[in-house]
């Protein structure tokens, strides 16, 4: 059955060999959108165009026929109705942090780059909502509420840079979902053109929806059901107290183990971290947290709520660390001290990303208590293939990212390392968890799609994008692998350039 | 109490070929409220029913669709866990499904989310009569369309829901009602105030000249916000009463319409009957007019009760979505056999 799908491995000769979409008149198009953006927002040089080659992925390149940066909705508008006309293929861009290649562009269509779209639009203090244009950015919206003394949850570790219609694509999350949720359980309403260019509101203001819940349907959809124009989210109070503790442990398994007692205790962490011991020696030499080098596994848990909340979850957190096993405990005391804790965890990337010339993010999400066995096979693995692998992991819900060290100018390291990921992914879903937890299908995973489901499945999510946009303009080939009309639409690149 | 999927999904396949139209049935609780009366042949969900897994250290419930919410309330209760929504059990009758499929919530909704995010995974019979599994068992999991999440208030419209997996979390350590006479003006203008605060308030409601805050959460947390807002400390507080509807300014005679609109709205606060989900959901008698204002406030309206219910009762849509509608039918339910006109006469 796999072969069926798009293997993101053939080169771009033999993916396309039955293409049979009608030829794009590039000039007419090229025209047209220079009509609709004035100035310098349509490019069609190469160089121009090669900043928006790749998302943060960088292993899959391709560069569009034309870029296009709109600075208004209205601009947005034409420019999707402009594309329906001629049948282009739209790949809608915010700030391209994602990683799973899902903003990747269309050789042989327009790349949307909504970056331009940053305004605020309205925050409502008392009613808790922040309303923007899907090119804020993630961190802006929680620093903008912050005079309110309110802020925006789901935090990717992106999020100094990554959009919120870049979110509401990949339905990003971030070390506060076990509590806070994902985007989607931040969501109000969201403005969407459809795919030929109409504006539509989904979900409202109040709490309920009227009618299906597209909103639910759009976030998390890539880019593939519609191009977001607007976003309403959910914003909290400002919780006055976070304290973080962190613990060594002797064993992943004692760390894992440790997590399920905080939970069956009744706390619901802010975060709850895990990192193994290649990710800790990593983070440790490039943030000084002071992180135990001699530990196999560390846990960052962080507790928020009012004073006597955080006070009264730090001792019953501390008192299950020590009955798990831990073998040190320390509370963070001060802000500062709070800070420096977790700044060992979220430089883990580029800490890990020191130890060899580049790595590769996975993303599975598997049942937490899996932990153990899952990560000691995807060290052997590694080992098989010569590789070595850091994991830092969402250990509140179960969301493992392995990160593979490989050299991307050795073409052999590169094959491993796609090898191992690929395994990686098969063995989340083998576990019972999924594919990707966060970052997304894009076109990085694609033909995982067919592990994670079945035929019915696939073609009932098929005959859904076909609802949505019948002529399949809106990022094809991302996402959500297409059947029977692999044939007659073009299909993707192959990446000609490994990053 | 079993699996009878296999049978259901064979008696949607029959109802595809043969185009007879499918009334999904639960436990009957809603069959009165929220969508259209309808005709079609009965498909009964209630024997499909039991909990298939829970494990209380994973936070996560699996059950067939069946399943009694009163039951799976039983169950995560002896866990010291809960469903987060408050789901309303409906004097033992709702089931898991059914409240899926209405997006039933409680009070707590507001801050705990409803049903509709609690779902990490479903399984479902299209209107083919093809079994199909989206989602699973893990807190997240973002590969291909989030279609189990879709079922939410679609009135058993795209598919049957035969199966559900839920993020269920911790109960409170303890929670404390407070009451304080106001004007139902000044009763919202409390609600939005204090929800804006960091303090652990779980539900703020006013019926009758009365508003009602619940805190929830960690004893000593409780306490001081208790003594920080003063207010009358209620024994027994009316938040049972409000998610099961069994208020009496519920039950009277007339056409219930229920609003869901920004807590800022200036939509019906001194006619409505309560107020709920701090100044979110409102709740008003006989005011059909209140569905195409309610529109223009970014919020909606239903009939929730009563009226006439041959016509439309869910709130109207634009053009655009209604194609978007349409067209999401198609693709889940090609001959239109599920639910036909439950929801929108023409869907």
């Amino acid at each position: 059955m796999a072969a069926r799908y798009y293997d993101p491995t053939l080169p771009m000769s033999e993916a396309d060999s039955d293409a049979a979409l009608p030829a794009i008149d590039a000039d007419a198009l090229i025209t047209e959108l220079r009509n609709i953006i004035p100035g310098d927002g349509v490019v069609v040089e190469r160089e121009g165009l090669t900043p928006f080659e790749c998302d943060g992925l960088m292993l899959y390149k391709a560069l569009p026929l034309v870029a296009v940066m709109p600075r208004s909705k209205a601009e947005v508008q034409a420019v999707v109705k402009c594309c329906a006309r001629h049948r282009v293929p739209v790949v809608a861009r915010g700030s391209g942090t994602g990683i799973c290649g899902g903003a990747m562009p269309h050789p042989e269509g327009v790349l949307l780059d909504l970056a331009k779209l940053d305004s605020i639009v309205a925050i409502d203090p008392l009613a808790r909502t922040a309303t923007l244009q899907p090119g804020v950015t993630n961190l802006r919206i929680s620093q903008t509420a912050a005079k309110h003394g309110l802020y925006y949850a789901p935090d990717p570790s992106s999020q100094i840079a990554c959009s919120i219609g870049g979110n509401v694509a990949e339905n990003a999350g971030g070390v506060h979902c076990l509590k806070y949720g994902l985007t989607v359980n931040n969501l109000l309403s969201l403005e969407m053109l459809t795919a030929d260019g109409e504006l539509v509101r989904l979900g409202s203001d109040g709490l309920d929806n009227p009618g299906y819940d597209m909103m639910a349907l759009i976030t998390g959809s890539e880019g593939l059901l519609g191009v977001v124009t607007e976003v309403t989210v959910r914003l909290l109070p400002t919780p006055p107290c976070a304290r973080v503790l962190l613990a060594g442990f002797p064993s992943v398994r004692a760390a894992g183990d440790a997590v399920g007692d905080i939970i069956a205790d009744g706390i619901v962490p802010a975060g709850l971290e895990m990192m193994d011991k290649l990710a800790i020696t990593a983070a440790e030499d490039f943030a000084q947290a002071g992180y135990p080098r001699d530990a196999e596994a560390l846990l960052l848990c962080e507790v928020d709520g009012t004073e006597e909340e955080v006070a009264s979850h730090t001792e019953r957190v501390s008192a299950l660390l020590n009955k798990a096993g831990a073998t040190s405990v320390r509370v963070s005391d001060s802000e500062a001290e709070r800070a420096l804790l977790w700044k060992g965890r979220k430089s883990a990337f580029p800490a890990v990303g020191r130890l060899a010339p580049d790595y590769y993010c996975m993303d599975g999400t598997i049942p937490r208590s899996r932990i153990s066995e899952v990560l000691e096979e995807i060290n052997d693995r590694a080992t098989a293939y010569g590789l070595s692998v850091a994991n830092v992991f969402h250990a509140g819900d179960g969301n493992l990212h392995p990160l593979i060290l490989y050299n991307a100018g050795d073409p052999d390291s590169v094959a491993k390392a796609e090898k191992l990921g690929s395994d990686i992914l098969s063995l989340s879903v083998r576990v019972g968890g999924a594919i990707t937890g966060e970052h997304g299908v894009g076109i990085e995973k694609l033909a995982h799609m067919a592990e994670q489901f079945g035929e019915a499945e696939l073609r009932q999510m098929e005959e859904i994008k076909a609802a949505f946009d019948p002529a399949l303009i809106l990022n094809p080939g991302k996402g959500v692998p297409i059947l029977k009309r692999c044939q007659e639409y073009r299909a993707l690149p192959g990446k000609h350039n490994h990053g | 109490m079993g699996d009878i999927s296999t049978q259901l999904a064979h008696t949607v396949a029959e109802a595809y070929r043969a185009r007879t139209p499918l009334k999904i049935r639960g436990g009957g609780s809603k069959a009165d409220v929220l969508g259209r009366d309808v005709e079609g042949t009965p498909l009964d969900i209630a024997e499909h029913s039991g909990v298939i897994d829970y494990n209380p250290a994973e936070l996560v419930l699996t059950a067939r669709a069946g399943t009694p919410i009163a039951e799976i309330n039983k169950l995560l209760g002896e866990q010291g866990q809960q469903l987060p929504p408050e789901t309303p059990a409906l004097a033992g009758k709702a089931t898991l499904g059914g409240s899926l499929a209405c997006n039933h919530s409680g009070p707590a909704r507001p801050w705990q989310g409803s049903l509709r995010d609690m779902v990490l995974g479903t399984r479902l019979i299209n209107g083919r009569g093809e079994q199909l599994r989206f989602g699973g068992q893990v807190m997240k999991n973002v590969a291909g369309y989030d279609v189990s999440r879709m079922q939410a208030g679609a009135l058993g419209t795209l598919a049957v829901i035969t199966e559900l997996s839920l993020k269920v979390l911790p109960r409170p350590e303890t929670t404390k009602t407070l009451a304080y006479s106001l004007s139902a003006h000044d009763a919202l203008d409390v609600m939005r105030q204090r929800a804006t605060e960091p303090r652990p308030l779980n539900a703020a409601c006013w019926f009758e000249g009365t508003l009602y805050l619940r805190l929830s959460g960690a004893k000593a947390a409780v306490e001081s916000t208790a003594q920080l807002w003063g207010g009358d400390s209620v024994e027994q507080p009316p938040w049972q009463a409000i998610a099961d509807g069994e208020l009496p300014c519920l039950n009277q005679a007339g056409s219930l319409y229920r609003l869901s609109v920004p807590t800022g709205s200036a939509l019906a606060p001194s006619d409505s009957v309560l107020i709920d989900w701090g100044g979110a959901q409102r709740w008003v008698y006989d005011q059909p007019e209140i569905v195409a204002a309610a529109v223009s406030e970014r919020g909606h309206a239903w009939l929730y009760r009563g009226g006439d219910r041959k016509n439309e009762t869910a709130p109207p849509l634009t053009r655009t979505q209604r194609q978007l509608h349409t067209a999401l039918k198609n693709a889940m339910d090609p001959e239109g056999i599920l639910n036909p006109g439950r929801l929108y006469s023409w869907l």
